[in-house]
């Protein structure tokens, strides 16, 4: 067993774990923030997708261990101060971008990268950005658009949700 | 101005809330107090004898509980099918046994062979890594047409062949004898129904729990339908008393289909949970899903349409083989048959149509309902073959489907079903509108400038849906009834819980279902709640799947409301000193008709419960009603679709530039949830269409099993969609004159695209192809494209 030492979504953390225990075990097991899901096993679908030291990663692919020191936000960080709904979530909801939840939390996760690099990110740019993030409800349609009209743009031209 | 309020308003979701901030509560979120973990040994070869297992060493790894093979599971239930098949000579189909755990023989790729309940998830992994076992490898089936083969190896032993049942429905062979005979032209195809993996975002996940004080067991599960699930297991396979089982099915990622059927898991966690007197828990891996999630389609056919001189259609024929893998899973044996039969004369007026379909077993994952189910492979054939019938006429294809549309209703087709409504005309002008058809000539010469090929693809679908007449579906097999259930009780203060015995997971639910209730009774949807998912909570139900939630589920909670309308208006009346008669209700006021006496919602609910002054020897107190709706017929909503892409004739891959939808759903309670729902089942359309196969090998070994191998459709394998529901004819059966949207655009797309990439060819001079399999991936285009 290993100590280990991090910041989740602002509050200091200090756990005892294994070598071998993954960042998605130790935030739904040990810390109880079950918004982070597991939908594969191959780091595929992007379900688990949380914020290292600012940086989108997919939880599955890293060890607890290798958190130690790190700034981790997961998807029950993202809100506002005052437990309201942040521009990319109101967004999500505004524009029906999601429908069993289950990709939400990796979806706003990576949008919020995105956001963060690029901050008026073209259809195109949306969409490739999405690569590693599937979702198997909306068809993407309410998600890309979501998306575009959290960063500020006009999203009226595009067919109704 | 669009409606914010009730019927019609695209209100913004409640449940987004939980969803969007980590606040879900999915099964797997779930732990309860000496939970126990369980991790299955399941077969890695597809046929084979189980010559000896030997868990001892495994049960002595640290943290083994206890380890279970099929030894107990002997004396105990398999896994029922709900649906028994008659085939054409009057058998019932072959209906091996599927127990929980192998009895001697495993038949698929992922066939639970043994089973580990440890303290942790780490020590059930390496003790199922330690079990001994020996099986001697059995020659498999995995190809259809040989699986008929005389001196094929069998499936099931104890089964005189792999051939569940020969099915012959539709018009008798005289018709259709001097259909073709008579016919002018005679178009026919051959085409495969790829197998598909429905794929939730969320895998599988059972928890099972048991009370040993109460003699009651407790199962979570990610079920579409917990009381379906309630039913089966406990009368069929465990022998648990209904009054102690409850199952809960909380929030669910995903469903599509493969989340209705009763798993050997289910059994399984429930069972050890009573034998070790701790709860225990399974969650499925993604790579153990795509080995025991129920598959969905693959279907052969052979398809040939018969036309008269005049290119009416007069005569439709099929031969379809159907998989249906190692075991009979729930509902499989009536998707080939009642599902797809049934919808093969599509939105023709063709007289005489005769469906032949033989399943079949293989030693591959059970095949059972996925999203449309039966229904997408009646359209794609169907769609497919009059496209191919009007290029070999040399006639407009859109043309030729208007002139055969059905165009007066009711209309009693020659396979056992009757369509109430329907404009096929009407949806068809639309999508033309939609996709400006007049501008395609202009954008094709575009693409032919950057040396691409541009193709259109049109379709027209029909489909039966709000599964369904319960004496309609027991006559043809069903071993359920299939009405749905809803209780409305409203509190002293006003409030409504709803209990229904729809689940929802994903489809919104909770934010439509209180817009019908709160638009009947003029009350706000705030004071409304959706209670659904637990056994314990909500009447019998029998869950969401066929698109069928709003259509039943939501005219039981229509028919509940109606009776809590009625007794309202008589405490109404009592508190009016008027008749009830004469009470209206609008704007959650109740008037005495004609005059300015009234009271308000709340006034009458806390008369329920507070009944001072009440008509004591009239009604009862209190507010509470529940209703049972059982359809008079399926609901038939119907549409148009296209699809234009770009094709590369360099690389064969194709690149789809828009793609519209035109349904006819009826009414429509929330538009911007049925758009999210038609969205989606485009995207598995458009999957299916051009990326998605589940590939076995010539062995039984799966070789799709993981998203490495899997092609799921991600965000820039689609375009935005354009979709369109305004050409609506409301269903004459049921109170809410809904039809369901869940399924159509799965159902719909698929043979847009391929038409559209056909079309693409013969515009670039590749004339000599005239069908290609899905997935239509760059490398069967251009093997396609060489000839």
């Amino acid at each position: 067993m290993t100590k280990v030492t991090m910041t989740v979504n602002g509050k200091a953390v200090s756990k005892e774990v294994s070598g071998n225990t993954l960042m998605t075990e130790f935030l739904r097991d040990e810390l109880h923030l079950t918004g982070t899901h597991v939908g594969c096993d191959t780091s595929q679908c992007g379900a688990c997708v949380i914020h290292v030291d600012g940086k989108s990663v997919k939880a599955c692919t890293m060890f607890a261990a290798e958190a130690e020191g790190a700034s981790v936000a997961t998807i029950e960080g993202m809100a506002n101060a005052d437990g309201s709904l942040s521009v990319i979530q109101q967004a999500f909801q505004d524009h029906h971008g999601l429908q069993c939840g289950f990709c939400t939390p990796g979806m706003v996760m990576t949008a919020a990268a995105l956001l963060k690099e690029n901050p008026k990110p073209s259809e195109h740019e949306v969409r490739d950005y999405l690569e590693g993030n599937i979702c198997r409800c909306t068809g993407y349609h309410n998600i890309v658009k979501a998306i575009l009209a959290a960063s500020g743009q006009d999203v009226s031209g595009i067919a109704a949700e | 101005m669009p409606k914010d309020h009730g019927i019609g308003a695209s209100q913004k979701r409640r449940e987004d809330v939980r969803f969007l901030t980590g606040a879900g509560q999915y099964t797997d979120d779930i732990n309860t107090y000496g939970q126990t973990y369980c991790v299955f040994l399941r077969s890695d070869v597809a046929h084979g004898t189980i010559n000896s297992l030997d868990t001892s060493d495994a049960e002595a790894m640290p943290g083994v509980v206890r380890i279970f093979t099929g030894k107990d599971f002997e004396g105990i239930g398999g896994l029922p099918c709900g649906w028994q098949v008659t085939d054409k000579h009057g058998e019932p189909m072959k209906e091996p046994a599927h127990p929980v755990l192998a009895q001697g023989k495993v038949r698929h790729v992922g066939d639970p062979i043994a089973a580990v309940v440890a303290e942790s998830l780490e020590e059930a992994r390496n003790a199922a890594e330690a079990i001994v076992y020996d099986i001697a490898e059995l020659p498999a089936v995995v190809d259809m047409k040989a699986a008929l083969e005389a001196g094929a190896a069998k499936v099931h032993d104890d089964l005189s062949d792999n051939l569940c049942y020969d099915w012959q429905f539709g018009s008798d062979q005289a018709a259709i004898d001097e259909a073709f005979s008579s016919a002018a032209h005679v178009t026919t195809l051959e085409l495969v129904n790829n197998r598909l993996v429905a794929n939730p975002m969320e895998p599988r996940v059972a928890l099972g729990e048991y009370n040993r004080a109460n003699d009651e067991s407790t199962l979570y599960t990610t079920s579409q339908n917990p009381h379906v699930i309630r039913l089966l297991m406990g009368a069929f396979v465990l022998g648990i008393p209904e009054h102690k089982l409850r199952v809960v099915a909380p929030d669910v990622g995903g469903g599509f289909g493969t989340k209705i059927f009763h798993y050997a898991e289910e059994a399984f966690v429930t069972f050890a949970s009573r034998q070790i007197n701790r709860p225990v828990k399974w969650t499925s891996t993604r790579s153990e899903a795509f080995m025991s999630d129920a598959h969905g389609r693959d279907h052969v056919t052979k398809i040939e349409l018969a036309l008269d001189a005049d290119n009416n259609f007069i005569g439709l024929r099929t031969d379809t083989l159907a998989n249906m893998g190692a075991y009979l899973s729930t509902f499989s044996s009536s998707v080939p048959t009642w599902l797809h039969g049934t919808l093969m004369a599509g939105n023709y007026k063709t007289p005489a149509i005769q469906v032949n379909v033989k399943a079949v077993f293989t030693n591959t994952v059970p095949v059972d309902a996925y999203r449309g189910a039966g229904r997408p492979e009646a359209t794609f054939q169907l769609e497919r073959l009059v496209d191919k019938a009007a290029r070999e006429l040399g006639v407009d294809p859109i043309a030729l489907r208007r002139q055969n549309f059905i165009d007066s209703f009711p209309y009693a087709t020659p396979v056992a079903v009757e369509y109430d409504t329907g404009d096929y005309t009407a949806t068809m002008d639309k999508l033309e509108e939609m996709i400006d058809r007049e501008g395609f000539a202009a954008r094709r010469k575009e693409s032919e400038a950057k040396g691409k090929l541009r193709g259109l693809g049109i379709n027209c679908y029909i489909e039966a849906c709000g599964i369904a007449p319960s004496n309609l579906v027991g006559q043809l097999g069903a071993r359920a009834g299939l009405y749905d259930a809803a209780t409305v009780r409203v509190n002293a203060t006003g409030s409504i819980s709803v209990m229904v015995g729809a689940h929802s997971h994903g489809q919104g639910h909770e934010t439509a279902f209180p817009q019908v209730v709160a638009e009947m009774l003029g009350i706000d949807e705030s004071m409304i709640d959706i209670v659904h998912g637990d056994s314990s909570k909500i009447p019998f139900g029998m869950g969401t799947y066929g698109s069928r939630s709003l259509a039943v589920c939501g005219s039981a909670m229509v028919r509940a409301t109606e009776k809590i309308i009625n007794k309202a208006k008589k405490i109404a009346g009592h508190l009016l000193e008027a008749s009830d008669a004469d009470i209206e209700l609008k704007d959650g006021q109740f008037t005495v008709a004609g005059t300015d006496k009234s009271v308000a919602w709340g006034d009458v609910t806390l008369a329920a419960y507070v009944p001072h002054n009440y008509p004591l020897e009239d009604i009862e107190p209190g507010l509470e009603e529940t209703a049972f709706y059982d359809p008079a017929n399926f609901t038939y909503p119907s549409g148009a679709y296209a699809c234009e892409l770009e094709l590369d004739p360099e690389t064969g891959r194709v690149t789809i530039e828009r793609f519209a939808a035109a349904d006819d759903f009826g009414n429509v309670v929330n538009p911007m949830i049925v758009e999210g729902q038609v969205h989606g089942g485009l995207a598995q359309g458009i999957g299916q269409a051009l990326l998605e196969n589940c590939v076995y090998d010539e062995n039984g070994q799966l070789l799709s099993a993981s998203y490495m191998d899997y092609a799921m459709p991600r965000a820039e394998d689609v375009p935005f969609y354009m979709v369109d529901h305004s050409c609506a004819t409301p269903c004459t059966h049921n109170p809410l004159g809904v039809k369901g949207c869940g399924e159509a655009g799965a159902i719909g797309s698929p043979p847009a695209v391929v038409n559209a990439v056909i079309d693409a060819l013969h515009s670039g001079g590749y004339t000599h192809v005239e069908h290609i399999d899905m997935p239509v991936s760059p490398h069967r285009v251009w093997k396609a494209m060489q000839g």
